[in-house]
């Protein structure tokens, strides 16, 4: 517990001067903060944007930055002087997580109030944030550890984080992508948030973090963390 | 009493023999130190030896414990600065230090003292990317520092650093040394090892080709000892080590032509190359 809150510490001050990273915790939020006070149109359904950058925010914010971190530890040899200085891969994953996941869940209280939900709705609000943030957290995880450097994991997060934060988006207007995203869970935390999920979303975001989860356990075992 | 010992080490990578029976033994209090050339495989030996890497074949122990048994306590007795090892590039010496603190739970007191240890106190706020490459070495060795070990391992503490930089960290060796600490050196700077070292040994190929003292491994290879005589017409002779010479000096003493005598003797560099036929690089 000790060498994860100090992780934890270390990643508060580290991302205060990490400007990339600490964006992506902030954008999201404060664009739907002023665009759901600035701009208000006929017929546009409630919480529009609430809900289109939420779930832009939970494909975005969670795994481009935990790719980030890994990786640059892992260019700049500082992950080796961790695991030197007794921490182990676990609790080096675990102080990350934890810190990235809470400063996404930091994010979510800001679409939780702009949503106006409460109560049971609130919390379910929540929670579907809670699930797209973590299996996000262990998509960037994987690719974070599968590259060598921040450069090769930028090449393949970036396609990845598009494609898992602007599929729901996109099929909106679309009804083949509609078909293809529904394999991803960003599209079924999309469909939760908006209110229309099914057992169907449930069962995909599931499938969705057993396979990230072996996944994760092949790539950590073929590559160790350092 | 040995601090570190290691018999028959072998590592290989692929069909790369890295190590090849390896044999060592570390007294307590001495400054060892590994010479050989880039890729001769000094980093993989510290790395054995500290329980980073496993080995194929053979034993490493230190203060008796295997490598691989390491415990977390048994870690805290050993300081390790890799040439490799990064630093916190965003966050200031302080902060980096502080994590380091807080993993091996020591307080804010320990982290000023060692920065005025290695000299980095003015520079406790000063982000680690704004630091120059001999100052990271520092705060590097500071990291080193903070369990107070009793080994230290260095692995080419002063690489790429400038003469007076380099002198710095070597002050901060001796005085380790002084304080009864055992220090585990590699360089492939053969002065630096010449100044430092209490033995050596010389890593080639995964192979160690020579160990002792510095001063006894050059005279062991003295064959190649010299005698240069300065002429007073102003040139130079230089005489073999052996009856002849001796007889040519004796005559240009005689004569009163040998203004000055100096002899040549081998150093590790000289005696690197002898064995090896290869050339210390960097």
């Amino acid at each position: 517990m000790r060498n994860i809150t100090a992780i934890f510490l270390k990643q508060i001050s580290d991302t205060l001067k990490n400007k990339p990273v600490l964006i992506q915790f902030i954008l999201f939020p404060a664009l739907t903060v002023i665009m759901e006070t600035c701009i208000k149109i006929d017929d546009m359904p409630e919480h529009f944007f609430v809900k289109l950058f939420a779930v832009m925010f939970t494909g975005m914010a969670p795994l481009t930055s935990i790719c980030s971190v890994i990786s640059e530890e892992k260019e700049k040899n500082t992950l080796r002087a961790l695991i030197m200085a007794n921490v182990r891969p676990a609790e080096y994953l675990a102080g990350v997580g934890a810190y990235i996941f809470l400063c996404c869940m930091g994010g979510t209280a800001v679409f939780a109030v702009m949503s106006g939900k409460s109560g049971k709705d609130l919390a379910i609000f929540v929670m579907i944030m809670a699930a797209g943030i973590i299996i996000s957290e262990l998509t960037g995880a994987v690719i974070g550890i599968a590259a060598d450097d921040q450069m090769a994991a930028t090449a393949v997060s970036m396609p990845v984080m598009m494609l898992l934060s602007f599929l729901p988006m996109l099929s909106m207007f679309n009804e083949t992508i509609k078909k293809i995203s529904s394999v991803f869970y960003s599209q079924q935390i999309s469909r939760l948030i908006n209110g229309d999920g099914t057992s169907e979303s449930t069962l995909v975001i599931g499938i969705n973090f057993i396979l990230l989860v072996i996944g994760f356990i092949v790539i950590y075992r073929k590559k160790g963390i350092e | 009493m040995n601090t570190i010992t290691a018999e028959k080490l072998k590592k290989s990578f692929g069909n790369k023999t890295v190590l090849d029976e390896i044999d060592l033994e570390i007294k307590s209090g001495e400054i060892f130190g590994l010479i050989g050339p880039s890729g001769a495989g000094k980093t993989t030996l510290i790395r054995i030896i500290t329980g980073q890497l496993t080995r194929d074949s053979g034993t490493a122990h230190i203060f008796g414990i295997d490598s691989t048994e390491l415990s977390q306590e048994d870690k805290a007795h050993y300081g390790i600065m890799m040439d490799d090892f990064g630093v916190y590039d965003r966050l200031s010496c302080f902060d980096n230090l502080k994590l380091f603190a807080r993993i091996y739970r020591v307080g804010n007191s320990r982290i000023n003292r060692v920065m005025n240890e290695v000299g980095l106190a003015d520079a406790a706020h000063t982000p680690a990317s704004k630091l120059s490459k001999g100052m990271k070495n520092r705060l590097r060795l500071a990291r080193a520092f903070m369990t107070e070990p009793d080994i230290l391992f260095l692995d080419e503490p002063t690489s790429g650093l400038d003469p007076a930089a380099a002198d710095g960290i070597h002050k901060m060796i001796l005085d380790k040394k002084a304080q009864g600490r055992t220090v585990f050196l590699t360089t492939h700077s053969m002065s630096e090892a010449q100044k430092l070292c209490d033995h050596i040994a010389m890593l080639c190929d995964g192979h160690i080709v020579e160990y002792g003292t510095p001063d006894d491994i050059c005279r062991r290879y003295d064959s190649k000892r010299s005698i240069m005589v300065h002429l007073t017409d102003g040139t130079d002779l230089v005489l073999e080590n052996s009856t002849k010479g001796a007889q040519r000096l004796c005559d240009l003493i005689k004569m009163g032509q040998a203004g000055s005598i100096h002899t040549s003797e081998p150093d590790l560099a000289e005696v690197f190359m002898e064995l090896t036929g290869k050339e210390l690089t960097a």
